[in-house]
């Protein structure tokens, strides 16, 4: 989970990483207020998790209170590369910028390890720096069972080269930047720019942290992090049921089981749409291992409410799971949204195949319900379901 | 032979006595795995009756391997308690722990990965959130289910459950030497390129399908590894071509960021490398029936 710039300054806040103060706030109003508390000036930054933000027009500064009102009545509402502003932050001005710099940790997939990365030529993107000049970033490996301690801090403002001045002050940063890490469960940490000031102060002026959700059963504080605003519906409301849902643009409503099929499901239908006015997969969504009547119930409910889906697509290999409980699921779960009064008259083509598939392709032939159809192959099903979504 | 796993392992299950421990320790023993044992701490001395086979159980891996000589632990262990359990593994120096749980913290898997490279690489860790891995007709370590098909001369190394399954079904009739599901998680502990390594030194394998998806750059890697090493032929599939950026997919790895971690940027360099990919599992079956027919 990406959080906006002011959810990333609060956790650093939260851990002795030096910010600027600032507070966020959604209304244009509520910008002369902030502003006032800052001493009457104040710089309006919209929150998005995109970058480029300050070309759009999206970071003003603000010399009075009425100055902050009216930045935040245009930034507010913005579109900036299509993520719509609903908040904004109302920071400190930064005092005067000697220089900046660039820090951050990550997990580093490849060597399964993670990683710090540090630079004295920060305030632009850190993959630009890398490609033209290479040797201004230093990376550096962290061992997860030690940390960084002081020691390895200064070993990277060392391989960075951070000017001698400022050498204990980016090391003070890098060490409570990393207790942010590990205590968080973040998958990254970014500050960009960390600034020298002229007090000769290092700030972390903005940044970026991004969440692990695997993590959120001894992070409770996480949950109230999630951006509801700009959230999908329906991915909301498939959240609300612990699905694994994630909305796409497309006219075939997908159900599978199993992460992996679910991804192949989704390019074999849009191979098939091809021959079929282009029609495209409408959305993810695993039912994992193991779906009960009532899980399959719960994932057509937020398919078929969908209205792009034109058809629907139930790829299922019964692993473990038997194909007959796979069947009776997707039976009783007709029956249930019809008896609760759901109008269902999106036709499915269903797949079945694995354990107990002859088993469970009887019950569906035997149930003949007029919606439902059966194909036993996967690319023979995908095929149907996109000729289905195209004739709509 | 086949890799990592045979009918001379002998598997203790940790967290043998949840009801997914449960449920699957009796599903491995049907396909004949030789389970030695099973470890909680609270139950150590009781035993459990698994149709009429008691299995022991431990108090300790390390006191499990004392007692049994087992050499494999299947992890069934609730994602708050795995750090803990795989690092008791690596402190018994079982040779192979398969972790299936799903849902461990990064955090977590990297600081036992790392733990497992500072005591010298003593345990292969499987996974976490895989299905484990089969060698059939000899022994099975995880959840993938043992009567999709035989034992037969094709290697499978797959980061995904069901795909592993939908692939082993495809080919059912042809049958596998060994099949390896890595995981899907940002941090495994047996890559691609492990699996690989291990197939080509099987002589019981003659051709190699391996299964990826988005995210990372696992299978550019391992192209890169097959063009150097690999002299039998590789046959790949990879998954998520349609999937848009900054959206996970399922598993907590599967994510594109900007323009790395590309089906196509993958399937490319796989082609670069010799390696037929298909375009769904069902043409990526046919590729290799091409190859086996000659």
């Amino acid at each position: 989970m990406d959080l906006f710039e002011y959810q990333a300054r609060d956790l650093f806040a939260k851990h002795d990483v030096p910010v600027l103060a600032g507070e966020v706030i959604d209304t244009p109003e509520a910008a002369r207020a902030a502003t006032e508390r800052l001493g009457g000036k104040s710089v309006v930054k919209a929150q998005v998790k995109v970058g480029g933000r300050g070309k759009a027009g999206g970071v003003k500064l603000a010399a009075t209170a009425d100055e902050a009102v009216e930045h935040a009545t245009n930034i507010l509402g913005m579109d900036i590369k299509g993520h719509t502003v609903h908040k904004v932050m109302i920071a400190e001005t930064a005092p005067e910028i000697v220089e900046e710099y660039y820090v951050s940790f990550l997990l580093d997939r490849a060597n399964r390890t993670f990683l710090s990365i540090a630079s004295v030529e920060g305030g632009m993107e850190i993959e630009e720096v890398a490609e033209t000049r290479p040797e201004a970033v230093a990376k550096t490996p962290i061992d997860a069972n030690v940390g960084v301690t002081p020691e390895v801090a200064r070993q990277i403002v060392e391989a960075a080269k951070f000017p001698a001045e400022v050498a204990d002050k980016v090391a003070n940063v890098l060490v409570t930047l990393w207790k942010t890490f590990v205590a968080e469960d973040a998958l990254l940490v970014e500050v960009n720019p960390l600034a020298k000031v002229a007090s000769g102060e290092v700030i972390a002026l903005d940044g970026k942290v991004s969440l692990d959700e695997n993590a959120e059963f001894r992070q409770p504080e996480h949950e109230a992090l999630q951006d509801k605003d700009s959230a999908n519906p329906l991915e909301a409301a498939a959240k609300e049921k612990n699905l694994n849902y994630v909305k796409l643009d497309g006219e075939v409503g997908i159900i599978g089981n199993g992460a992996g099929l679910v991804m192949s499901t989704l390019d074999v239908v849009a191979y098939a749409g091809e021959a079929h006015g282009g029609v495209k997969p409408a959305n993810f969504l695993d039912i994992g291992g193991g779906a009960s009547a009532q899980v399959m119930a719960n994932g057509l409910e937020i398919i078929l409410g969908d209205e792009d889906v034109k058809s629907v697509f139930v790829n299922v290999f019964g692993g473990i799971t038997a194909c007959d409980e796979v069947a009776n699921g997707i039976v009783q779960a007709l029956k249930l949204l019809e008896d609760r009064g759901e109008n269902v008259t999106k036709p499915l083509v269903v797949r079945l195949d694995g354990n107990n598939a002859e088993l469970g392709r009887k019950i569906l032939t035997d149930a003949n319900h007029p919606l439902v159809q059966r194909v036993d192959t996967m690319d023979g099903a995908a095929d149907k379901a996109a000729e289905l979504a195209a004739a709509k | 032979m086949a890799i990592f796993l045979n009918k001379d392992s002998k598997v203790i299950v940790q967290g043998m006595t949840g009801s997914t421990g449960m449920k699957h320790t009796k599903l491995m023993l049907a396909d004949g795995t030789n389970i030695v044992g099973g470890v909680n701490p609270r139950k150590a001395g009781t035993s459990v009756d698994f149709d009429g086979t008691e299995i022991p159980v431990f108090g300790t891996v390390a006191e499990a391997m004392e007692k049994t000589g087992a050499n494999v632990s299947v992890l069934f262990v609730p994602p708050a308690f795995s750090k803990a359990a795989v690092v008791e593994a690596i402190d018994a120096e079982i040779p192979l722990a398969v972790v299936i749980t799903e849902g461990i913290a990064v955090h977590d898997s990297a600081a036992f990965y790392a733990y497992a490279v500072e005591k010298g690489n003593k345990t292969r860790i499987i996974g976490p959130n895989c299905p484990g891995l089969i060698t059939p007709g000899q022994s099975n370590a995880g959840i993938i289910p043992g009567d999709i098909t035989k034992p037969g001369r094709i290697g499978l190394v797959s980061k995904s459950g069901t795909l592993t399954y939908q692939m082993m079904y495809e080919l059912r009739d042809i049958g596998f030497s060994s099949a390896v599901g890595i995981g899907g998680d940002p941090v495994i502990g047996t890559t691609h390129i492990d699996a690989l390594a291990a197939f080509e030194a099987d002589p019981d394998t003659d051709l190699i399908v391996m299964i990826g998806e988005i995210g990372g750059d696992a299978e550019e890697r391992a192209a890169a590894f097959i063009k150097e090493n690999v002299t039998k032929p590789v046959v790949g599939y990879v998954a998520g071509f349609t999937a848009p950026e900054g959206k996970t997919m399922g598993h907590a790895g599967a994510i594109v960021s900007g323009s790395s971690g590309t089906a196509a940027a993958k399937k490319e360099a796989l082609e670069a490398a010799g390696v037929k990919v298909g375009k769904t599992p069902t043409e990526t079956a046919k590729l290799a029936r091409a190859i086996l027919a000659g």
